[in-house]
Formats: C-alpha cells, structure tokens, sequence
C-alpha cells in the first residue's frame, strides 16, 4: 500500500525535477505578483506592514492555483490517469501521493520564500515568523482542496480560468485563517488561535479531498 | 391498498407531462401570494419606527437570501441523489435550479445594498453575512460554469455534482470563518427559539413573500428542466412523438 503512494511520489517528484522551468515558473509568479504591490503603491514601511498579510497570502493563493493546472493534466493527456484508476491500488491512496508530490515542489518553495519576500515589506521577526508557519500549515491544504478541483476540470473548455473560478471561493478559509496569524502577531494579540483553525482546515482537508479527488477522477476518465 | 409508485416520475418521459401540468398551479399560487404579501408589506404593515419606510425592502430581501441557501442546499441534495441512484432527471433538477439560486443571491445582494446605504451610510459593508452570500454567489457561478464547459451531459452532471457537494461541506465551514473575520451586522431578527420582535403583519408580509417565491422556483425551475428534459432526450421517441408535426 504505501509503496505505491512512495513511488508515485517519488515518480511526480522526478519528473518535476526534469521540467525545473515549470516548477520556476510558478515561483517566480510568486516572487512578481508580491514585488508588484510596493511598485502600485506607497513603499512606506507602516503602509508595507500592513498590506503584508495578505499581499503574500493571497500571491500564495494564486501561485498553488496556477500550479495546479499540471496536477493531473499530463497524466490525463497521455493516458496514466487511465491506468491510475484500474490499478489495483487504492486511487485514494495514489492521489495522495501525487497531491504530497505537489506540494513538496510548489507548496514548500512558497514558504521557504516568504520570510525572504516578507523582509521587503519591513515584517518584524516575529510576525514573519508566523507568516512562514501559517503558510506552512495552510499550503497542503490549498494542494489538497485544489486536487478536487484540478479533477473535476480535466477535459474541459478552458481548463485554467475554469480552475481559478472554482477553487478560489474553496480557499477562502484559509486565506482568512493564514493572513489572520499574521495580522494577530502584527496587533499584539496571540495568533495561537488562528493557527490551530488553520491547521485543523488542513487536518480536515487531508482526510476527505483525496477521497473526494478519486471520485472526481473516475468521473474523469469515465 | 395500493401504494403510489413514485419513482414512476423519476423517468423523464413520465415527469415531463407531470411537470406540465404543475407549471401553471405554481405560477397561480406565486402570483397571489405574492400580490397579498406585497399588499401586506407596502399598505398594512406598520413604518418601523426606527427605520422608517426604507425597511420595507426586508419583504424581499429576507425571502430572497432565505432561497439562496435553501435552492444551494436543494442542488446539493438533487446532485448527491443523482450519484448515489444514477438517475438522470436528479442530475437536470440540479441544473435546472442552478441559475433560480444564483438570482436570488443577487437579489439578496442588490436589495441588502439598497437598504445598507440609508441605514448604514454604505453601499457595501464587509460583513459575515454579507461576504458569506457574496462567497455563495461565487459557489453558484462556479457550478454553472462547470456544467457549461463539458460536452457531454452525463458527465457534466456528475462532475456539477460532486463540486456542489464539496461546495455544500465548505459553506458551513466558509461562514463561520468569515463570521469569526468580522461582524457589523444586526443579530438575527428571526429565530427559532426566541419570539419574534417584530409586528405580526410584518412578520405574515415575509412568511408570504416567502411562500410565494417558493412557488415562484418550484414553478421556473419545473419550466427549464422540462426544457432541459426534451434537449437531451431529443432523440428519445417520446419526444419525437410529441414533436411531430411541429417542428
């Protein structure tokens, strides 16, 4: 059982490693959408503080949407959805797998970023601290949720923007969650709270999107 | 004693005629429960002593947000039955009360705004209950958009469906985020365990309106699935049948 989930982990892992430029691209989005907003705007360090929280959540949002459009597509395309389906494996269990895979090439470079983009907005210490925390525990559930979403919408006229105009309103949660540790940490109150209900959206989440994924790729390769 | 077989009307070609005859009965009821709620609400209600005559958009207002979330919930319930047995009709009922729900919710939103902006001073105020019907108006488009972009009905009800369930698990979820986010908005007025405080008439005015845009749906909603009903079953004999000689 497991070893199936390892392998195709290990396999969408490979893969990814062999296409960097996608993987980079996706990132340097990230790193873009957030240098945009001090260019649009005033670059005061109060006014930077403030937009701060949700200037990186809502980038995040849109980074881990736009990188799911690769999920499951190539797979889909080429035929190995296919056989993903009639393998006696559990199909749960290989989702899981490939949605793990997805957020260790997308999820995880956008936390490991963030501090670094957070810098630029004159964040204290502390809050980027919680800004990397909240992002690491709110990003599996963004890959996970937007697996439903990526199934549903294979095969489908306009794949990408159908993507976005799903999954976006299913993020909501988590973006008020995530940017409100943050938010917490910069008012002086304890953004404790905040964190356990975003880590508790992803425990959730964990349990039954990949469930939920399956059924949306069995309606899929139907 | 025989029982009545319902799903006899679980197959399109029986619930076709069925639907047919339903659709005036509905009209009727909603067109004078609708005029007596609209009497009620505009010429026999009291002027709210605080809010004074702009309350009055309340009779529509309330209604209207009520049939957002019951049409959300009524499209989940059709779409989980519809996987759950495979039958066809439950997949078009889910498709055919998609845009009724997306309406009301704009309705909601226009008719909340225009009573926002004497009472509050604002058009617009990000409020719990107020981002949480916006979000459901999103969740609304989103299924209809997914519906549209698939060529093959079979499996456009399927995938709607699944979305409308994932949606019907997250609303929950949605709004009590977004409650906790913020609240500006007055307490609920009406509520199960407590009386309500407000004037009979007015509260008779909303359970009426209410009633008639239950109608109003059921009524529209049984219009476009028989639509939706001779569009896929185009080639089915039964409709060639009853399209012969007017096509």
């Amino acid at each position: 059982m497991s070893s199936a989930l390892l392998s195709i982990w290990r396999r969408d892992v490979l893969l990814a490693f062999r296409r960097r430029s996608d993987v980079s691209t996706t990132l340097f989005f990230f790193v873009i959408v957030v240098s945009l907003f001090p260019l649009g705007g005033n670059p005061e360090p109060a006014m930077l503080r403030n937009l701060a929280p949700t200037v990186l959540w809502v980038a995040a949002l849109l980074a881990g949407m736009l990188s799911l459009t690769w999920l499951f597509a190539a797979d889909y395309n080429d035929g190995t959805l296919e056989q993903m389906v009639i393998a006696p494996q559990s199909l749960t269990l290989l989702v899981l797998g490939k949605v793990f895979a997805h957020w260790l090439i997308y999820g995880l470079p956008v936390v490991l970023l963030a501090p670094v983009l957070g810098m630029q907005y004159a964040l204290t210490n502390e809050s980027l601290w919680i800004l990397t925390v909240s992002l690491l525990l709110g990003t599996p559930a963004l890959s996970l949720v937007g697996a439903i979403v990526a199934g549903l919408t294979l095969g489908t006229r306009g794949n990408g923007l159908l993507l976005s105009l799903l999954a976006l309103p299913l993020y909501i949660p988590v973006l008020i969650f995530g940017a409100g540790a943050v938010v917490a940490s910069q008012v002086g109150i304890s953004a404790e709270p905040y964190l356990s209900l975003l880590g508790a959206f992803s425990l959730l989440a964990l349990v039954l999107a990949p469930w939920a994924t399956a059924a949306a790729l069995r309606i899929a390769v139907e | 004693m025989s029982r009545i077989n319902w799903f006899k009307y679980s197959s399109p070609q029986t619930f076709y005629p069925l639907a047919g005859k339903l659709v005036p009965v509905f009209y009727a009821l909603a067109i004078v429960l609708a005029a007596v709620g609209l009497y009620l609400s505009f010429f026999v209600a009291p002027t709210d002593f605080q809010q004074g005559e702009a309350y009055r958009i309340i009779f529509v207002h309330v209604p209207a947000a009520w049939m957002s979330m019951v049409i959300y919930l009524a499209m989940a319930g059709w779409a989980a039955l519809g996987l759950a047995l495979n039958a066809r009709l439950s997949g078009m009922m889910a498709q055919a009360l998609a845009p009724t729900g997306a309406m009301f919710t704009f309705l909601a939103l226009v008719t909340g705004s225009l009573w926002g902006k004497p009472m509050w001073g604002a058009w617009w105020v990000w409020d719990a209950r107020l981002t949480s019907e916006l979000i459901l108006l999103f969740l609304y488009i989103g299924f209809i958009a997914l519906q549209a972009s698939f060529d093959d009905p079979r499996r456009a009800d399927r995938a709607g469906a699944l979305l409308a369930i994932v949606g019907a698990v997250n609303v929950p979820i949605i709004y009590f985020s977004v409650k906790w986010w913020s609240t500006l908005h007055q307490g609920a007025t009406i509520s199960m365990t407590a009386a309500p405080k407000m004037a009979n008439t007015m509260l008779t005015g909303m359970l009426l309106m209410s009633l008639a845009f239950w109608a109003y749906t059921i009524a529209i909603v049984l219009v476009r699935v028989r639509c939706i009903i001779l569009e896929r079953e185009r080639r089915a004999d039964w409709v060639a049948e009853l399209t012969e000689g007017k096509a």
